[in-house]
């Protein structure tokens, strides 16, 4: 939406008898808007160029080939990886670890967080243990939860858990918070009992809250899958991505950062999508 | 003459630091069945807190609530309270919250709906039924949180400012509302508010209250017949009262600038 220009500026009459002095004149930027084609026009041709300029500095020698690899050799590993390759296994295990730790943590978090209500003593007394472990690096805890649950799916699912379980407990008790002690009071003079507020006051109103956090949660429970597949696994796209840089097979580490950045724009789609489904039956 | 509701010489006294703070003294109040009474006075003289004495959400320090002569003090549920903010459940259709009352008491929801259609179509929120709270005026959302405090089905219901929130014109709308609905339902209705017209206009006896300790100073009937009018604000009875109301919240006033200074 352009601004018109309608001439106007803060221009003095001339007429005027004690004419300060005149200043400058200056109009509200305004922008145009491109079309939507010339903007994705525009975010492909980006794509596009920095593919093709990585292949020519690889080819003309202007990058180490070995260590930065070209486009054409991934190209070539990816139809490998899914053809010949363990592609299908590997991202099966880093889908599954993530989804058990993105809801095992999403629900253990909410409901603890939900919890909170019942008993200010309680939620007193638990808080600080709460704040400490989001306060600790977890992710420096990987390779005690690898030794304490093995090397296969539990371990990683227990450290995604770990990684969303704080977040979603602390946004939802700050939705606890948020309470309006108006609404308890509506409730117990219409002869409430404790769990009527609670399954439909407290549970409805923190709905949102909870929901907030699952995009949020989804980046984290898959980063902890992939760290800790790093650390010892025998299968997904993290000990992919750690193989294959091992044998300085630099081609096959982009190819599995590749396949895992569009397994986590496909799950953060997904997840977007689940949010607006379950706000739309919250009708906020 | 039977009493509906009976506050018998109840009071509320804090611990504080300094002392014992009398927030209430002794308050005696009897109210026949039916009947519209109005409590008015200064912030802080304690409306509030009766009325969450006699809702049963404070426990009060001395004193009983008797309703139809049984002791109801410190029981939840015995009657509709309306607080000053309308409270809709902006997760919940304008139907569903004003059911909300029933559906606590364990009315089967189809039935409490069925009940409450045709009252919804009847007192001014036909073609609102299905929508969500936040599609209504400040005037539409207080008359679904009035709608809900009636449907809760206790004889006495307690009103907290209800339009205090309302634009002068809503709020003489609302009232006339409000009259209309206690006609027909035949509830007896305690009413708080600041506006020393409204309370004379809507009410069979308004009583007026002050501060430190919170208590009623006078008592007064209102011996305008029924239906009112708008004309009957500027009737003499109405003016003497009006004028007695605030010249006891005057002098309460400034009683307390004394002390203040």
């Amino acid at each position: 939406m352009a601004v018109q220009d309608t001439g106007v500026g803060l221009v003095r009459a001339p007429s005027a008898p004690d004419a300060r002095p005149l200043r400058s004149v200056r109009r509200l930027p305004a922008q145009k808007d491109w079309p939507m084609l010339a903007i994705l026009a525009a975010q492909v041709g980006i794509l596009v160029g920095l593919i093709a300029l990585w292949q020519a500095a690889a080819d003309h020698g202007w990058i180490d080939g070995f260590f930065w690899s070209k486009p054409s050799d991934v190209f070539a590993t990816l139809i490998k990886f899914f053809a010949t390759g363990d592609a299908w296994t590997d991202i099966g295990f880093t889908f599954r670890s993530t989804i058990f730790g993105f809801f095992l943590g999403t629900t253990c978090g909410s409901l603890l967080g939900l919890s909170f209500w019942w008993s200010r003593n309680y939620a007193a007394i638990v808080q600080p243990y709460i704040i400490c472990f989001e306060a600790l690096p977890k992710l420096a805890l990987a390779p005690l939860v690898i030794l304490v649950f093995g090397i296969g799916l539990a371990s990683k699912v227990a450290i995604a858990t770990a990684l969303t379980l704080v977040v979603s407990t602390l946004t939802t008790y700050a939705g606890v918070k948020a309470l309006d002690s108006d609404g308890e009071k509506l409730f117990y003079s219409l002869g409430a009992s404790r769990f009527q507020v609670f399954r439909k006051l407290v549970v409805p109103h923190c709905l949102p809250w909870i929901i907030s956090v699952l995009r949020v949660n989804i980046g984290l429970a898959l980063t902890g899958a992939i760290v800790g597949e790093f650390i010892a696994s025998q299968h997904g796209l993290g000990r992919a991505i750690l193989y294959a840089g091992n044998t300085y097979d630099i081609a096959l580490v982009w190819v599995a950062v590749l396949v895992l950045s569009t397994l986590a724009m496909i799950m953060y789609a997904a997840v977007s999508w689940l949010e607006r489904i379950l706000r739309k039956g919250i009708r906020q | 003459m039977s009493v509906k509701l009976r506050l018998d010489q109840i009071g509320m006294t804090f611990r504080t630091p300094n002392g014992a703070f009398t927030a209430l003294a002794p308050v005696t109040l009897s109210i026949s069945p039916g009947r519209f009474v109005s409590l008015i006075g200064p912030s802080g003289c304690g409306k509030s807190t009766i009325f969450n004495i006699v809702a049963g959400l404070l426990e009060p320090t001395g004193g009983r609530v008797l309703i139809d002569g049984a002791d109801a003090t410190g029981t939840i549920g015995r009657v509709g309270y309306m607080l000053q903010k309308d409270l809709l459940l902006p997760w919940r259709t304008v139907l569903d919250n004003v059911i909300l009352g029933m559906e606590i008491q364990g009315v089967p929801l189809r039935k409490a709906r069925e009940r409450a259609v045709p009252l919804l179509q009847r007192y001014g929120l036909s073609g609102f039924e299905y929508l969500y709270p936040n599609a209504l005026s400040g005037g539409m959302r207080q008359r679904a949180a009035l709608l809900r405090t009636l449907l809760f089905d206790t004889d006495v219901i307690l009103l907290d400012e209800p339009f205090g929130a309302l634009d002068a014109q809503t709020k003489l709308q609302m009232q006339e509302w409000l009259l209309g609905l206690w006609a027909d339902f035949g509830k007896t209705v305690v009413f708080v508010t600041h506006d020393i017209e409204e309370a004379i206009y809507l009410s069979d006896e308004v009583h007026v209250m002050a501060t430190r300790p919170g208590r009623i100073i006078e008592s007064m009937p209102v011996p305008i017949a029924r239906p009112r009018d708008r004309g009957a604000t500027l009737t003499p009875e109405f003016m003497a009262i009006k004028q007695r109301c605030l010249a006891l919240l005057m002098a309460g006033h400034d009683s307390a600038l004394g002390e203040a200074a």
